[in-house]
């Protein structure tokens, strides 16, 4: 088979099953969801392995290439993207799985997630601003919904979420607007040689990366985000903190090093970096207070995020990879671990964790694994990419960077041992029967923990190949 | 030469503890004979990495680490068989005790999963070929010796952990800085004999002093050097054979491994000397030595006194790294060995009589020698070796420091020496003059209900086996093979003859 066809496919299969997942009994949408997850991400990890295995290739939808059709490309970027997509979205379906009972939400989460992974897919593999566009706004949107699924507190949240995601659009749309009037092209590839840097072009280019850091919720643009991944319901929060907020982080470093490089970024990236210098100092105070777990994780996310645009401002995108590959996995398990503990102890507020780790060893275990990454502390992928972080700070004389990330690793010690240390406390609870969902929030932390021997053979060709 | 020996060394405490942290708590024969098998295997292996290094062959394994092509470098180099050899044998002994200790107590499998970690990350401390590797492997020495220190779940020993943890990771912090100063200035490294950054030092001087600077703060936090030592007398809430490995072996001995790895196989003595960083790391030490001593006299609880003894005891390897010469490297290397078997030694007595007789404080001990005779007669052998009597071991230590200092002429270390020396007998002395030659105030605090005439035999054979340990490597320092024979060996490579 043509290794081309794995692109759209990448995209249809997720696509496929979000409909067919609506027309069916609750039971019967689960077992299409898990079915479209196991093929979805097979596709995925068969189109990363092509990529890892013989570089970068490309297909064009139905035969048409652009400008007239959509072209989807592969390269070591979106392979990454694209694998840590599959896997991380496979382990949320098995945990949703086991998370929702047999009500009515459960078609809506199915369809609602799985056009979520398909936009995310698509995203990835787009070549071009506009199909950017509609794919982030298709992810927004899904997300929206999806957070909305807890009813409740999370409405007023999804609504929040979408009031700031619609402004965030706005500017992006904006920016495309202009430099397609400055340019007459969208695809990345012309863009490249067509943009001149004018004032025109150079509005359009902000416009763009402001929409994309409100969407991928950079320091001060992130208050949407700790109401919304808390409130929502936790496979879904999962998915949204390790895998859609990246979608900024991606953008950046490949709009900035590709489309955009002909406007010099880099002053744009350097105040990106300082509010991600930011995000990761509040965030992290922030997480430190917080009084539910739910919502340290979530500001937790706020200052892991601040961390990929450090490295984005530092030119070093295999530390910004090597952090947000890390991130998905443990902070997924994070999320995935917290909402064990909020179903089994009906609440999640962090002073009445004793004894939880009695009853649920595994769940807290796969947090702490999963939070020795966010420390950045070795052996885990989270201690590799702020290991090499921290080396190109050091290599610019960028002390205050250098100082940030140093910081940030202890003020996130802080925080998550704040969750372990009253798990030690004696306590006489029996232990809970061992359930599916614990499994697989202990098979994606040991995941960010085998990242940290990764690193030479994943980001190999990222750092081989021609800038992305 | 490549092989998958130095891996298997520190995978085989490592797979053992995570199969425990499985098993149900009533599971205890698994779980006895998983920890010692594990221990032996262990231990068995690190007899293959002696073998092959007497014909010349120094095992190693490499796994990817970061994307410029540094390792994850496994290496048993003479130096690392030094350090590996002491903590396999030691953590044998102490599984056994840690096993007898805690028998009926809640949590072991939790427990005995963290303590085969922690000897894990011991062991990859020793092995460590480059220094990233050794920052990965000392970093997991402090995660996993937390859930150790905060095992009793007290409030003391969470609040304990908490001073634990805020030291050792801001230690780590700084180190990991450092280390990755150091890998920006030279690329990826390995450790060498005679160290690698001679070639820097002219043009980068300033720069290498910082960078030693920082990279003695965060060891130094682990090797509790005045004023990083507050964490090490709180963890003294630790269960007994937690202490004795902390101790002994795992946390403070990797600080002090580590200053020594920096000093001679990273800047080299000679660069380090030329640095003029030797003189101020060897007043550091110095006014660790007598700062340690002078604390431990004002303590009565045993196990405080013991902790401050410590902090003294084990800034004599510091203070021999810090004396330019291969006499005082010497006795810089034999105490790490030295002094791990004597303050275990002490550490396993100290255990024995709170779990046989409750007996926590020094005011407790009237007559205990009497109570206990095999038990203090360990505790006595440790305590005199530490005060450097003849021929227990802390005696050649402490012969070879001298003569060390005498050599490169730094003849103030004697005073220090002689202080130091005098105050160990000032806060020993009058413990054991209190054991055995006073009678008992009356009746034990807290004693077991089963009647004995000493410790449990699972508690006292470690005790005794360690102890004789300590004697026989004093007495038979001379012959070949003994720890003093090896750390020559690995001094005079350090000076490149």
């Amino acid at each position: 088979v043509d290794a081309g066809a794995l692109l759209p496919l990448s995209v249809a299969t997720p696509l496929l099953g979000a409909v067919l997942a609506l027309r069916r009994t609750p039971r019967a949408a689960r077992r299409v969801g898990l079915i479209a997850s196991v093929a979805t991400t097979a596709t995925g990890i068969a189109a990363a392995a092509a990529v890892w295995r013989s570089g970068t290739f490309e297909h064009a939808v139905g035969g048409w290439s652009a400008p007239l059709g959509i072209t989807l490309v592969a390269d070591p970027l979106a392979g990454l993207m694209l694998g840590m997509t599959s896997l991380v979205g496979l382990a949320v379906s098995a945990y949703a799985a086991d998370y929702f009972g047999d009500d009515e939400s459960v078609r809506l989460f199915w369809a609602l997630w799985l056009a979520l992974w398909a936009s995310l897919a698509a995203l990835f593999l787009s070549a071009d601003l506009f199909n950017v566009y509609v794919a982030l706004e298709l992810a927004t949107l899904a997300a929206v919904g999806l957070v909305a699924l807890a009813r409740g507190d999370a409405v007023v949240a999804a609504f929040r979420y979408l009031l700031w995601a619609l402004v965030g659009s706005l500017l992006f749309l904006a920016g495309v607007a202009l430099l397609y009037a400055a340019s007459g092209v969208l695809s990345f590839e012309a863009l490249a040689g067509a943009l001149a840097p004018a004032p025109a072009t150079r509005i359009g280019a902000a416009l763009l990366l402001a929409g994309v850091a409100v969407k991928g919720a950079l320091f001060p643009l992130h208050v949407w985000l700790p109401p919304a991944h808390a409130g929502a319901p936790a496979p879904v929060s999962a998915a949204l903190s390790a895998l859609l907020v990246k979608a900024g982080f991606y953008l950046v470093l490949r709009l900035g090093a590709g489309a955009l490089a002909p406007l010099d970024p880099s002053a744009a990236l350097e105040a990106m970096g300082w509010l991600g210098a930011g995000a990761v100092v509040w965030g992290s105070a922030l997480a430190l207070v917080q009084l539910r777990l739910k919502l340290l994780v979530a500001y937790s996310t706020v200052a892991q995020l601040g961390y990929l645009y450090l490295a984005l401002a530092l030119g070093t995108p295999a530390a910004g990879v090597q952090l947000a590959l890390s991130h998905a996995f443990a902070k997924a398990a994070m999320f995935l671990a917290a909402g064990t503990l909020l179903r089994g102890l009906g609440h999640d507020r962090i002073e009445g964790l004793a004894g939880a780790a009695r009853r649920m060893p595994v769940t807290l275990f796969a947090f702490g694994l999963a939070g020795v990454s966010v420390l950045g502390l070795p052996p885990s992928g989270g201690f590799v990419g702020k290991w090499l972080l921290l080396q190109s700070a050091l290599a610019a004389g960028h002390w205050a960077f250098a100082a940030v990330a140093v910081a940030g690793g202890l003020l996130a010690a802080g925080y998550v041992f704040r969750v372990l240390a009253p798990c030690f406390a004696p306590s006489s609870v029996e232990r809970d029967p061992v359930r599916v969902g614990e499994l697989v929030a202990l098979g994606l932390a040991a995941a960010s923990i085998a990242l940290g021997f990764s690193a030479p053979s994943l980001l190999g060709p990222l750092l081989a190949g021609s800038p992305p | 030469v490549t092989s998958l020996v130095p891996l298997a060394v520190v995978a085989s405490s490592l797979l053992a503890s995570l199969v425990i942290f499985l098993l149900p708590e009533r599971a205890v024969r698994l779980r006895t004979t998983l920890n010692l098998a594990a221990a032996v295997v262990k231990l068995g292996l690190v007899g293959l990495l002696l073998l092959a290094a007497r014909r010349g062959e120094y095992l190693e394994t490499r796994l990817p680490l970061l994307p410029d092509g540094t390792p994850l470098l496994l290496q048993a180099d003479p130096l690392s068989l030094l350090f590996v050899a002491l903590s396999s044998v030691l953590w044998l002994l102490t599984t056994v005790y840690a096993i007898g200790y805690l028998e009926d107590s809640p949590h072991r499998s939790r427990f005995f999963g963290f303590f085969g970690l922690c000897v894990s990350a011991t062991v990859g401390v020793a092995l460590a070929g480059n220094l990233p590797t050794f920052v990965v492997f000392y970093e997991l020495l402090t995660l996993s010796t937390y859930p150790l220190v905060v095992h009793r779940g007290t409030a003391a020993a969470r609040s304990a952990g908490r001073i634990y943890l805020g030291y050792t990771l801001a230690g780590g912090a700084v180190l990991l800085v450092a280390a990755v100063g150091l890998h920006d200035l030279t690329g990826p490294r390995s450790f060498a004999r005679g160290g690698y950054l001679g070639a820097y030092a002219a043009d980068h001087a300033v720069r290498l002093r910082l960078l030693f600077a920082a990279l003695v703060v965060g060891l130094g936090v682990k090797a509790a050097l005045v004023p990083l030592h507050t964490w090490l007398p709180r963890a003294m809430v630790a269960p007994a054979p937690v202490s004795a490995l902390l101790h002994a072996v795992a946390v403070v001995k990797a600080g002090a491994f580590g200053i020594v790895r920096v000093v001679y196989e990273v800047y080299g003595v000679g660069t380090a000397h030329a640095l003029g960083l030797l003189s101020p790391l060897a007043a550091l030490a110095a006014v660790t030595i007598v700062y340690g001593s002078l604390r431990a006299l004002g303590q009565d609880d045993l196990k405080r006194r013991l902790a401050f003894s410590t902090v003294s005891q084990v800034s004599y390897i510091v203070l021999g790294v810090a004396i330019f010469g291969p006499l005082a490297s010497t006795a810089a290397l034999v105490h790490l060995v030295h002094q791990g078997l004597m303050k275990i030694t002490l550490f396993f007595c100290a255990g024995n009589l709170a779990e046989t007789l409750g007996v926590h404080r020094i005011g407790e001990m009237d007559g205990c020698g009497r109570r206990m005779p095999w038990t203090m007669a360990a505790f006595t052998i440790g305590a005199l070796g530490m005060i450097g009597v003849p021929p227990i071991a802390g005696f050649v230590s402490k012969w070879y420091l001298a003569r060390g200092a005498l050599a490169a002429g730094e003849d103030w270390v004697i005073a220090v020496l002689a202080a130091s020396s005098l105050l160990n007998a000032a806060y020993f002395l009058p413990v054991l003059h209190r054991s055995w030659f006073l009678p008992p105030a009356g009746p034990w605090p807290a004693e077991s209900p089963i009647p004995s005439s000493d410790a449990r035999p699972s508690l006292l054979w470690p005790s005794l086996i360690t102890a004789a340990a300590a004697l026989l490597a004093g007495l038979l320092a001379a012959s070949p093979g003994s720890p003093l024979d090896w750390a020559r060996l690995v001094a005079l490579r350090e000076y490149g003859r």
